[in-house]
């Protein structure tokens, strides 16, 4: 079973149908124990981190989200889903799961004609090679929504970069069994949906 | 780099594309669900619904066709027209929209923005503003002047206000429709599009009056938008949405091309 992580981020329901698209029988949970049992996870999310996390922590999803990973299943994160995976994030001083060392940064720009929140398609330059991404090609646009990035400790977790202003962030990570995008891919037209059609398939490992 | 934006706004009533938008294929006409397939298929970056259904009691239909269409297009759908509460909002998205977009109710009751903005998300929330050029005065320092009922009803609001008030109260992008430029198909308004672009810190969404290539690649570069509303041009078959980002790629802007 495959279950869509609900803690009242959003676009669950986006998530869900592009799952069913690509022929993933995907349930919405809200449940620790639910998840607990799941084959594999999607951590989905647009909005604020603040509330997210708080909301996680509520729910208990929070710890059941760290057991699952370290469980070795299959994880996969989207757009705040990334972020919240990390130790820390700006937005709102929250402690995050820390399943991945880094935190999140606000876009800060001196060129204050870039606008945030960073909102549209854009291109993901690949930096490693990774199952999922068997399709995707360097300078493919997805589709983009967030005012904060990843800034991770480790830059071999980092599979694909994007530019934005002045800043190159990471678009794409990965360990072992989880892999998270910045970017929408239940949003992303065609290439985003193949790339949720692979984690279909996929069962950890990054090559 | 970040590819400039091109938006497709289709007008629905009571469940079925507006007669101002005609079609070359017959068996075509009237279904929404049908036309936004079509233009995904083709390259679309975003499409916008806007429901122009007369009675709120025909309001659920328009739940059913965002419904459908998000089974099957899987770019940012974003669905304005009689939006007054967050309950509207929300009812939205659950269906399937990703961006909510309020207009005249907000015009009348501002805080309608921070509400849709706590609960769906800023980056959800979507200010339409309907604009009408004016003469300067200080009753209307930058020349323009907010509408609503389709630019039959003068609000008194300065428009360059009503932007930054609705950027400050939590909209997450703006759409400047001139009233003047709709339906000329002469381009767009630049110089209302440039000002509202400069002076707000969040992505601007140009709409009215295009009608030729010419005029998107002048509002995406001269008039400094993110993105550029089209209608009439490509539903009636003249322009296609993969030929006019083709056409705007070979003039050197940065758009989606691989899809």
């Amino acid at each position: 079973m495959v279950h869509i992580v609900d803690y009242d981020a959003g676009n669950v329901r986006s998530v869900q149908r592009a799952c069913q698209h690509v022929g993933i029988d995907a349930q919405i949970t809200a449940d620790p124990e639910a998840l607990l049992k799941s084959d594999k996870v999607i951590f989905p999310g647009v909005g604020s981190a603040e509330s997210a996390v708080d909301t996680l922590k509520t729910r208990g999803l929070d710890e059941a989200l760290k057991d699952f990973y370290r469980s070795g299943r299959p994880l996969l994160g989207i757009c705040l889903g990334l972020q919240i995976i990390l130790e820390y994030t700006e937005e709102g001083s929250r402690d995050c799961l820390g399943l991945m060392e880094g935190a999140c940064e606000r876009f800060d720009f001196t060129d204050g004609s870039i606008k945030v929140p960073h909102i549209g398609w854009n291109e993901v330059e690949m930096v490693q090679s990774h199952p999922l991404l068997k399709d995707v090609r360097s300078g493919d646009e997805f589709y983009f929504v967030h005012s904060y990035f990843a800034n991770l400790k480790e830059s071999s977790s980092i599979y694909g970069v994007t530019e934005y202003g002045e800043k190159q962030f990471a678009s794409i990570i990965a360990s072992d069994n989880l892999f998270a995008t910045q970017f929408h891919l239940e949003k992303s037209g065609e290439l985003g949906l193949r790339l949720l059609a692979e984690f279909a398939d996929w069962q950890g490992g990054s090559c | 780099m970040l590819s400039k934006r091109i938006i497709a706004c289709l007008d629905v009533r009571d469940g079925k594309l507006a007669k101002s938008v005609r079609f070359v294929d017959t068996k075509d006409i009237g279904d929404p669900v049908s036309k936004a397939k079509e233009y995904y298929d083709d390259g679309l970056d975003e499409l916008v619904f806007y429901d122009i259904t007369a009675s709120s009691e025909e309001r659920n239909i328009m739940l059913d066709v965002v419904s459908r269409v998000a089974e099957k297009v899987f770019i940012p759908l974003s669905v304005g027209g009689g939006i007054r509460t967050v309950d509207d909002a929300n009812r939205l998205l659950w269906a399937g929209a990703e961006k909510i977009n309020v207009n005249s109710a907000a015009v009348k009751r501002p805080e309608l923005i921070a509400e849709c903005a706590h609960s769906i998300g800023t980056q959800n929330t979507v200010l339409s503003m309907d604009i009408l050029k004016v003469e300067m005065s200080p009753e209307f320092p930058s020349g323009y002047e907010i509408v609503i009922n389709g630019g039959r009803t003068p609000m008194g609001i300065d428009a360059l206000e009503w932007a930054l008030k609705g950027e400050d109260l939590g909209a997450g992008e703006l759409v400047v429709n001139s009233i003047d430029a709709d339906g000329t198909r002469e381009g767009y308004e630049i110089k209302l599009t440039r000002m509202i672009a400069e002076a707000v810190s969040i992505p601007v969404i140009a709409s009215g009056g295009a009608g030729k290539p010419e005029h998107l690649y002048e509002v995406l570069t001269e008039g400094k938008a993110d993105a550029a509303l089209i209608a009439s041009m490509v539903h009636f078959g003249e322009y296609t949405v993969s030929g006019l980002k083709k056409w705007l790629h070979d003039k050197g802007l940065k758009v989606r091309l691989r899809y």
